[in-house]
Order: structure tokens, then C-alpha cells, then sequence
């Protein structure tokens, strides 16, 4: 099984002239971890979207879990995305108002099989995560989002995608609002749940010093060619 | 997806609490508009409780009733106290009071009857008379006078304070009965009706400060002054004429049939029969007597006749209420789409976790199915709080009886169309949002 297969993908946002994505083939092995860098405004994003199928694309396949994006349609497509893809975006990934715990339950709520695959207690499993992920201090587990600073917020987010072991992670710039020091502590917190929960993690940042915690990196401007 | 609502509401609880402050305010508006009317409407038709039929000289049903039970206005001129006698003596009927009326007390009318009227008189749902203090009318009582609650706290009359009355209906009079004073002999307790606005004198007493009038009193050019008989429907709207009748009450001399005087005209008659199915033919048979020209009135008609003349303002206050509803909803679409926009990451971020477009539709419709119905339990409680407080006034000064009940007979359907009006308000913004999330997607560019 491939975590994720993508084939002779072509997207243009509506209107647009060109077209903004031009994939010929992405994948990503069960548990593989990549690096994809490129520059603000190449269209990393937009891919991650296509890939979350929130975006329809124009042509091509994607596959998540070996299952086509493209044949699952409306409401199906939120629940197949909690049932196997987790994510961390950049900034703002919580609800403010849930504590960090409720936050990380969040997939378990909607999806029946990141519940299942949370284990016998997925509250247990989210305290185990967030412990890992540094946050051990149990008052910190149940303080409202709001009141978290932005590192304990991308770790919060980290745990909410990889409860229930879903098999794709998509990071868009998850480090991009931490200090240096952060930046390598969280992605090394990060690749390490991936392999013990079996995830594929796919990290897109524009700063390749973070580039050695993975398996292998892809230069986005070599994988879409779009400008060609 | 109730939890989540709600502590989704919670995270706005200011707002959110003036929201539900701002429907409970209409729904218990609402409510207490429609209770106060099934009250008045209620306390109206029970002021002529126990009342079968009032016989009145021929004139129109609701001015006879206006006359008789509210004091407002009079009857046609006097019907002769034959009539009255045949009437008592009728097999349906169980008893009869003698009404007469015309004079006024500092602008209060002034009843003469006997002491069966306060035997019979019902109030407020079946309550009989009672005195606050002192006595009915004693046995030899031609000049004893019982008050209603309302002149006694206005003047501060106590039994034994004497009163004189006015001749008329008119609040100033100089044509003054002082020569004919009354004595008090007892105060009737608050009843919520006309009656605390009434004074009672024996039939003897009223006949008595007319008997010492000089007997030319009428002006011969005014025809509806002319004394005694051949009376048509022409001139039922005079409220005098019954009493200047009396210049010839001397000459009258009847047999006794238990009332102590026997005047020859009076105004009205109430009446009670033994058999209540059987008023139809009473009416029937009043109607067509073919000595004096009667009008026989069923209260309860005449009442719902009335109710229905003055039921505009009824429905004005209805329209309000509801208006007022409205903008309950409306502060609540208000609220809610007003958090909209700084929700919109929250959605995305719900979205990212699995949450269908729908189901966001759905949370919006939730919170405004929490708020509908802690507004609706809001109004209850603020409805009960406030018929608590203000029913003991309400009954005393008004006659009116709210109930305790949680729920009236109508009350769970007139909720649920608020609840609905709730959810149907609610679709406003839970449509936007879901437009929001699908074009939004994941990444809400703000």
C-alpha cells in the first residue's frame, strides 16, 4: 500500500490562466517521510489542499490509502480525510475555546476509525501523546487553546494528527512561527510519532535546514511543472 | 454535536446570555399578553356569574348589560314590579332580584336592590359577596347603604359614616338627595368588578329620596320626562325616567310576596333559575309578554358581544407581543452571524478534522436550538416569577386571575412556533456558513 500516489495532476484555480499544478508523480510509501521545499507562493499549498480534497482537481488521480480522491465526493470526502490523513498547519490549528486535550480528541470525535485506532482509551492515548510531545504538565492538558503559546499550540496540533495513526500526515510550514531552537526540537518530536505511529509524513517547509530529519526531500519546483 | 454547541456558547456567554435574555423577555411577553386576555376575558365573563338571564326593560343587550352589571349608563325606563312578580312567580325560575338604578354617590351609581342581591351575586369564577366590614342590610334597613371596596378606600367610609347620593349618573350633580341621607352598615371586600364601584341601598331607601320630590318635576316640553306609562323603545336610552316615575309611587299598592317594599317601577331584574336549560324558553316567554315591553338578556352572550367590541386592543397587544418576539429572533441572527467571520478559522479547522460542511450547517442550527429554547424556559421562569409577584395585586384591583399553571391550554403550541421560528432564523447564517467552509476549504485567508 502507498500512503499517498499522485499521477498526472493538473489544477488551475477558477479563472486563472495558467495552471498552477502540473504533478506528474508524487508518492509516498507506507511510514515514508519527506521533505518538499520550495519557495512561498510555488503552489505547495494548493497541492496540500488537492491532496486534503478540499479542491477538486482538473485532471490526474490522487490516491490516499490506495483509494481514489477523486471517486469520493462531498461530506464522504471530509470523513475519508479524518479516517486517514492528519494535519498541521502553520498558525491557528486549534479550536481556542477546547482545551489542548478536547483539541487532540478532535479526529476521534468525527472518525470512527481514528476512535478504533486510537486504542482502548483515547483520552489515555492523547495524554500519552501530548506527553511525548513535551506537554506533561497535566494543567496544560486542560487549559483552553487560547492560553497556549505558539510552540505548545504546533505541539498540541501534532498530537491531534497522529492520534488514531491516520496514514498520511500533511504539514504545511508547521515550524515557520517557532524560534530556531523549537524548530528543530518540534520536527524531530514530530518524525519520531510518525514512525512510531507508521505515518507518511509530508513536511512542506521553505527552509531546508530541517531537511536532514527525513527520508528523502523534494525540490517543489523540480516536481511541478506547471512553468514548463 | 449538543456538548460541542454548547461550549461553543459558553466561549460567547455574554453575548449568548443576552440573547437568550433578549427571547426569554418575548416569550414571557408573549405569554403574559395572552394569559392577562384569557384573564380579562375570563374575569368579564364571570362578572355576571350566576346570573341566568337579566330582564330589563326592552332596549339593546349590551346596554342592559353594561347598565346592570357594570354601572355604566341605564336601562330603558322602569318595568312595573307586576312583571317582576310574574317573572319570581314563573315554575323555572328559583329566584329574582329587583334592580333599580339612576341615582349616584360622588359619581358612583347607586344600586337599589335587596338583601337577596348579595345572596346571589357571583364574582371572579363562582365567589360569592363577603363583607370587609360590617353588615348587610339589616331588617328595617330603608336608609342603610353597602359599599363597594373601591368607594370605601377612596373616601375612607366605614360603617356608620352616613352618605347622601345625587339624583343622575353624572359625577356633578346639584340635584342632591341630602335631604335622604344613608347610613353605611357595611363594606363589601375587593371583588376586581364593577361591584367595588357600587353602592347598594335598600329598594325602600331608593323609592324614599324620590317619594320627597314634589311631584312636578318633569319639564312638560320634554317628552321623555313624562311620567308613568305607554313607555316605547323611543325612549330607552333615558336612565331618569325610571325614577321620576316614582312621584306616583304612593298610589301603588301591590300584594306582599316577601319583599319588605314594593316599589312600582324598577330597572332591571336578575335571575336565577332552577333548571338552566330551560332559559331559552324563559327568554322566549319575557320577549313576548304582551304587558310591558322586556328585553330578557343571557349575560354570557351579552359578555361575548361586549368582549367582542373591545377586542381590537386585545389584538394590538397581541401584535405587539409578537413584534416584539421578532426582535428576539432577530438579536439572535444578529449574534449569530455577527461571530461568523471570526469563526470562519474555527470551521476550517473543524473541517480539517473530519466536520462535513453539513455538520457545521448543523452546529450553527444547534446553537440557535440551545438559545431558542433557553430562551423559552427563561420566559416560563420570568412568566412564573412574575405572576407570583403580581397576581395578589392583579385579582384585588383588577379581578384578574392569571393562573400558576406552567402551561396554559394553548401555551405548548404557541412555544413550539417559537421554537420553530428559532431554527427556521437560524438557517440565515448557518447557510452562510456553510457557503463559508465550502469556499474556504482548510486555509481561511483572512
Amino acid at each position: 500500500m502507498r500512503a499517498l500516489h499522485v499521477q498526472n495532476l493538473t489544477f488551475n484555480w477558477p479563472g486563472a490562466q495558467n495552471v498552477t499544478l502540473r504533478i506528474p508523480n508524487l508518492s509516498l510509501a507506507q511510514g515514508e517521510r519527506i521533505f518538499l521545499f520550495g519557495p512561498s507562493g510555488s503552489g505547495k499549498s494548493t497541492l496540500l489542499s488537492a491532496i486534503a480534497g478540499v479542491v477538486d482537481v482538473s485532471t490526474g488521480a490522487i490516491l490516499v490509502a490506495d483509494k481514489d480522491l477523486g471517486a469520493v465526493r462531498g461530506g464522504a470526502r471530509d470523513r475519508f480525510r479524518v479516517d486517514h490523513i492528519g494535519m498541521i498547519f502553520q498558525v491557528f490549528n486549534l479550536i481556542p475555546w477546547l482545551s489542548a486535550l478536547e483539541n487532540v480528541l478532535l479526529p476521534c470525535t468525527f472518525s470512527q476509525r481514528r476512535r478504533t485506532r486510537a486504542g482502548d482509551d483515547p483520552v489515555a492515548t492523547a495524554r500519552r501523546l501530548l506527553e511525548e510531545l513535551g506537554l506533561s504538565d497535566p494543567s496544560l492538558a486542560s487549559k483552553p487553546a487560547n492560553q497556549l503559546s505558539v510552540g505548545q499550540q504546533q505541539r498540541v496540533a501534532a498530537a491531534r494528527a497522529l492520534i488514531g495513526k491516520p496514514d498520511l500526515i500533511l504539514a504545511d510550514e508547521p515550524t515557520s512561527a517557532l524560534d530556531e531552537a523549537a524548530k528543530a526540537a518540534f520536527v524531530d518530536l514530530l518524525t519520531r510519532e510518525c514512525a512510531e505511529a507508521g505515518s507518511a509524513l509530508l513536511f512542506v517547509s521553505h527552509d531546508r535546514s530541517l531537511e536532514r530529519h527525513f527520508d528523502r526531500s523534494v525540490d517543489f519546483l523540480e516536481l511541478n511543472r506547471s512553468a514548463a | 454535536m449538543l456538548g460541542f454547541s454548547l461550549r461553543s456558547l459558553w466561549n460567547r456567554r455574554f453575548v449568548a446570555g443576552l440573547t437568550v435574555l433578549a427571547i426569554g423577555l418575548s416569550v414571557a411577553l408573549i405569554l403574559g399578553v395572552e394569559r392577562l386576555r384569557d384573564g380579562a376575558r375570563d374575569s368579564f365573563a364571570n362578572s355576571a356569574s350566576g346570573i341566568d338571564l337579566i330582564v330589563a326593560p326592552r332596549g339593546n343587550s349590551v346596554q342592559i348589560l353594561m347598565a346592570t352589571v357594570f354601572g355604566v349608563g341605564g336601562t330603558g325606563t322602569g318595568m312595573t314590579w307586576d312583571s317582576f312578580e310574574w317573572m319570581e312567580g314563573r315554575p323555572e325560575v328559583a329566584w329574582a332580584v329587583p334592580i333599580q338604578m339612576g341615582d349616584n354617590h360622588r359619581g358612583y351609581p347607586v344600586i337599589g336592590t335587596d338583601a337577596s342581591y348579595f345572596e346571589h351575586f357571583r364574582h371572579s369564577g363562582g365567589q360569592p359577596l363577603s363583607l370587609a366590614a360590617g353588615t348587610f342590610f339589616t331588617g328595617d334597613g330603608a336608609d342603610a347603604a353597602v359599599v363597594g371596596a373601591e368607594i370605601a378606600a377612596r373616601f375612607g367610609y366605614a360603617p356608620g359614616t352616613v352618605i347622601v347620593n345625587a339624583h343622575g349618573s353624572g359625577e356633578v350633580s346639584f340635584d342632591l338627595h341630602d335631604d335622604a341621607p344613608f347610613t353605611i352598615s357595611g363594606v363589601l371586600a375587593p371583588t376586581g368588578t364593577a361591584v367595588d364601584r357600587m353602592v347598594f341601598v335598600a329598594l325602600e331607601g331608593f323609592d324614599t329620596i324620590h317619594a320627597q320630590e314634589e311631584t312636578p318635576l318633569a319639564d312638560p316640553l320634554d317628552p321623555a320626562a313624562t311620567p308613568a306609562n305607554g313607555h316605547g323603545e323611543d325612549d330607552a336610552h333615558d336612565d331618569h325616567d325610571a325614577h321620576e316615575d316614582h312621584e306616583d309611587h304612593g298610589e301603588y299598592e301591590g300584594t306582599e310576596v316577601g319583599h319588605g317594599h314594593e316599589p312600582d317601577r324598577i330597572n332591571a331584574v336578575y335571575v336565577g333559575l332552577i333548571d338552566r336549560t330551560n332559559v331559552l324558553g324563559l327568554q322566549r316567554a319575557v320577549n313576548e309578554r304582551p304587558s310591558d315591553a322586556l328585553s330578557a338578556v343571557l349575560p354570557a352572550v351579552a359578555l361575548a358581544e361586549l368582549w367582542g367590541i373591545t377586542g381590537t386592543a386585545e389584538s394590538a397587544m397581541r401584535l405587539m407581543a409578537w413584534a416584539v418576539a421578532l426582535a428576539g429572533m432577530i438579536s439572535m441572527v444578529v449574534m449569530l452571524s455577527a461571530t461568523l467571520d471570526t469563526r470562519r478559522r474555527e470551521f476550517a479547522i473543524l473541517r480539517s478534522v473530519g466536520a462535513t460542511p453539513a455538520r457545521i450547517f448543523g452546529l450553527i442550527v444547534t446553537e440557535a436550538a440551545i438559545l431558542t429554547a433557553a430562551g423559552l424556559i427563561l420566559g416560563l421562569v420570568l412568566l412564573t416569577v412574575a405572576t407570583f409577584v403580581t397576581d395578589p395585586i392583579l385579582s384585588a384591583r383588577f379581578g384578574l386571575r392569571l393562573g400558576f399553571d406552567v402551561f396554559g391550554a394553548r401555551e405548548p403550541g404557541t412555544l413550539f412556533v417559537i421554537f420553530c421560528a428559532g431554527l427556521l432564523a437560524s438557517l440565515v447564517p448557518a447557510v452562510r456558513v456553510y457557503r463559508m467552509t465550502l469556499a474556504d476549504g482548510l486555509s481561511v485567508r483572512l
